[in-house]
């Protein structure tokens, strides 16, 4: 299994760069993860960061749609905050595996 | 006397009904099945009917017909669930029903009013679905009239019944077309959620092939947020925009709404179930089998239909107090047809993707990932299978267990 270093810890993680133990996560290494991918996190992305947590945790499926369940951000203001593929960026600093699409 | 309710009489209802008609004595167990409609449909054969190769008469038949004797049917609206009480409430709530256990197969149904601007004023006139026998008739009609232009098919969002379905249509449209000499008047692209044709990536680039030889246009990551009905486009979060003449649509598929007023759905009204005992999550005398489940495989017949062989097992486990052994394993399998004459087909579970081989492994006159006229035959010939046999119970010569013997990982 590959490892990688975030702000001094080091994690494991799969071959796209998704944690493989969300016990490994903690804000600062979020902050780094969200460095790699451009974004500098406010506290609306830490907001969305636990929801998507809480919900992974819980065993519920994420989706783009359950964004707006969260009360912080509609999907309109989810794709502002993590541009391109908001769900796999969130899914990835929040430490947590991407979602899969079940087809 | 002990009651067994079945909540929904489509594929998963029905066929469960005529297994445990047979498999319980009639003297200590009822068995009674509730549904708002009275017509069965063969969905399948939805895919056909915008080309003109079916017509309503050919997927519609009575359920009264595929209901066993034995088995009591009451045609009703379902209002809810109250498993605490372990009854449901029918007829808007005017009449009750007691269970000793519950299987609930209610399906999913399309929701296009989730996306905004679908039911929009070019519904059933430029955008349609081909998801009810009115959406299908009703494209049929406008193909018939279309002589060029963009054939746009989105998928909203998953999951979504028959996964392929999409792939389908829009190989079937390409030899429409073509059959009509305007094959090169005509724009097709696929505008999907996905990063590609499809998920699993064997599949995928054998699909993605497909596609490229047919001149099919792919718009990947795409997800819909609205569609403008004024300029004829659908746009993403992003405003990322696609133009269209005609919109073939695949919306948000959810569960039905009875089960949002039992509270016992997800956020699109699927219920929480085990996906190897196909028990309801928090529930031990609830049963979920079909589209109905939430369980992470492909929403289609073919699942509810292996499913239905280990739920079975397990109920009968539950009523003897036993622990449920039965393990499903998620097994998936698709014809694919590719164009008039020819199709493929996919065999696949929890665990594995599809893979290349040949099915079923004990005759194999099938080829899983590979273009071939004897699929499209078998998808043609499966009709007949459905009407006569799956319904009823019997038993098809396939496994319900997935098995690995004749398939290939490719290098």
């Amino acid at each position: 299994m590959a490892q990688k270093e975030f702000a001094g810890h080091m994690v494991d993680v799969n071959e796209e760069g998704y944690f493989t133990n969300p016990q490994q996560w903690n804000k600062e290494i979020a902050a780094a993860v969200a460095k790699e991918e451009g974004l500098e996190l406010s506290d609306k992305h830490y907001a969305i960061i636990e929801f998507l947590r809480t919900r992974f945790n819980s065993g519920e499926a994420l989706s783009i749609r359950s964004i707006n369940k969260s009360g912080i951000v509609d999907v309109k203001e989810f794709y502002a905050l993590f541009p391109g593929a908001p769900l796999k960026k969130s899914t990835k600093i929040a430490g947590i595996p991407k979602p899969s699409s079940c087809i | 006397m002990k009651n067994i309710l079945i909540l929904g009489a489509g594929t998963a209802g029905t066929l469960i009904a005529n297994k445990l008609r047979k498999r319980l004595s009639k003297r200590e167990w009822s068995i009674t099945i509730v549904d708002e409609n009275k017509e069965h449909y063969y969905q399948p054969g939805f895919l056909f009917i915008p080309f003109g190769i079916y017509n309503q008469n050919d997927v519609i038949k009575p359920k009264a017909k595929f209901i066993p004797k034995g088995v009591d049917f009451i045609y009703s609206q379902i209002d809810k669930i109250l498993p605490q009480e372990n009854k449901v409430l029918i007829a808007e709530g005017k009449r009750e029903l007691k269970y000793d256990f519950l299987i609930i197969a209610t399906g999913t149904r399309i929701a296009p009013e989730e996306t905004p601007g679908l039911l929009g004023e070019l519904w059933h006139k430029d955008i349609f679905d081909f998801y009810t026998v009115e959406g299908a008739v009703a494209l049929a009609e406008r193909l018939k009239s279309f002589n060029g232009g963009k054939l746009v098919v989105n998928i909203t969002e998953l999951p979504f019944k028959c996964p392929v379905a999409p792939l389908e249509f829009i190989f079937l449209a390409d030899t429409y077309f073509k059959k009509r000499g305007i094959r090169d008047k005509v724009e097709l692209t696929l505008v999907t959620p996905l990063p590609g044709a499809f998920t699993k990536p064997i599949a995928t680039k054998m699909l993605s092939g497909l596609m490229e030889e047919k001149n099919i246009k792919i718009v990947p990551d795409f997800n819909i947020a609205e569609v403008d009905n004024l300029n004829k486009k659908i746009l993403d979060y992003e405003e990322k925009a696609v133009e269209f003449d005609i919109l073939v649509t695949i919306p948000t598929n959810k569960g039905a709404d009875m089960i949002e007023r039992s509270s016992m759905g997800d956020d699109l009204n699927f219920v929480p179930t085990d996906k190897h005992t196909l028990q309801a999550v928090g529930h031990e005398n609830i049963f979920v089998l079909g589209d109905a489940a939430n369980l992470p495989t492909s929403k289609a017949g073919s699942v509810a239909h292996f499913a239905a062989d280990f739920l079975e097992d397990n109920l009968i486990s539950a009523i003897n107090g036993k622990p449920l052994k039965a393990k499903f394993d998620g097994h998936a399998n698709c014809y694919i047809v590719t164009s008039y004459s020819k199709g493929t087909l996919i065999d696949f579970n929890y665990e594995t993707e599809p893979l290349p081989g040949r099915y079923p492994y004990w005759i194999g006159p099938f080829g899983l990932l590979k273009d071939t006229r004897m699929n499209y035959f078998g998808k043609l010939f499966f009709k007949w299978m459905y009407w006569n046999l799956l319904l009823k119970g019997h038993h098809l010569p396939v496994t319900s267990h997935m098995s690995m013997c004749c398939k290939e990982k490719p290098e």
